[in-house]
């Protein structure tokens, strides 16, 4: 083991510090505890440590150990299943939901980052058996690769954000031209006035029309909202419960939030930057309909 | 998403406008009492008040 012990050092460490590098903690508040991180972090070591080992069982043509690999495959998707159902759990307990699309992206991209670390720390393992200080300039510039390149597309990729006035016609409230709901209380309607802010997503092509058609993008949009925002919410309250809506003709979609500041430019800056979730992005635009249309 | 839209009550003005049965109907003076036992029905019930003409509200469960 004498001469594969340092690659195998320097592959761990490396794919550990390409895990510290992809977990954040940001708006999205989670995980932010300490006991949260280390789940991931160790989670992360191990993945780290399982690619770096199974590069001197190759090199010595020990196959058997390399099925390990595939064994290690499935304990990861372990983590997919613990993320999702944490998150669905604590999820009931949001006044505005994640949603269950928002809560599998999330879990998916848990386990993605885990194989992404395991397969650095194979790469740079293989390459400092032969070469220690190219494994690991090698190793710290396929982390950066990985932390700039496995990010997905964001809205303001998508779509267009406007504010969209928000006024009744007699019970019914309208955010721009878009209808949202009945609201009967006039007290309600007084608070909606003085306090609402709507939103108009406009997406840029037919991908963004379907892909924000969607109910589970719209409750991150509403999510990312709430979370970041504050809102102004509470049980017992359901004329304040934010609501998305569509207008069918064009794909636009209405926002209808009451958040703890009224300030259009924050609400702009948060929708901007939420990420367009994988189970929601449809490509219309690159299917063969079977018309004459490219 | 899975819970099926259900009226839970019924306030109005105007009794001779409301037939049937199956959930409560609150019959009130004049529209201020409208709004004011629409206003106390909705905040009881978790569910809101929708306005169906100026006469009849329904509380309505998401």
């Amino acid at each position: 083991m004498g001469k594969y012990l340092l690659p195998v050092i320097i592959g761990t460490l490396l794919g550990f510090i390409a895990r510290i590098i992809l977990l954040r903690t940001d708006f999205r508040q989670y995980p932010t505890y300490p006991t949260g991180r280390i789940i991931h972090l160790s989670f992360g070591f191990i993945a780290a440590f399982i690619g770096s080992v199974a590069v001197p069982s190759v090199l010595d043509s020990d196959w058997t150990a390399v099925t390990f690999l595939g064994l290690a495959a499935t304990q990861f998707r372990e983590v997919r299943k613990m993320e999702r159902d944490t998150l669905e759990k604590v999820d009931n307990k949001e006044l505005v939901k994640r949603g269950q699309a928002f809560i599998e992206g999330m879990a998916q991209a848990f386990e993605g980052r885990n194989y992404m670390v395991m397969f650095l720390a194979l790469i740079s393992t293989l390459i400092s058996v032969y070469n220690l200080w190219l494994g690991i300039i090698l190793g710290f510039v396929l982390s950066f690769i990985i932390k700039y390149s496995i990010k997905g597309k964001l809205l303001r990729d998508m779509a267009e954000v406007s504010e969209g006035a928000i006024r009744f016609e007699g019970p019914n409230l309208y955010v721009g031209d878009i209808h949202i709901k009945n609201v009967g209380l006039e007290t309600s309607r007084k608070v909606i006035l003085e306090r609402a802010v709507g939103a108009i997503i406009t997406p840029k092509n037919e991908n963004g029309i379907v892909t924000f058609s969607n109910l589970g993008q719209r409750q991150a949009m509403l999510h990312h909202l709430a979370n970041v925002l504050g809102s102004y919410l509470d049980t017992g309250e359901p004329d304040f419960v934010p609501l998305s809506k569509r207008k069918m003709e064009d794909g636009r979609i209405a926002l209808f939030f009451l958040p703890m500041e009224k300030e259009f430019q924050q609400i702009q800056q948060v929708l901007e930057n939420v990420p367009i979730l994988d189970s929601a992005i449809r490509l219309p635009s690159e299917s063969n309909k079977g018309g004459r249309n490219k | 998403m899975n819970q099926p839209t259900k009226i839970m009550a019924i306030i109005t003005t105007k009794q001779e406008k409301i037939k049937g049965g199956g959930v409560p109907v609150f019959v009130v003076e004049h529209r201020e009492s409208l709004q004011n036992i629409s206003a106390i029905l909705e905040r009881t019930l978790d569910a809101s008040a929708h306005e169906v003409d100026v006469d009849t509200m329904i509380i309505v469960a998401h």
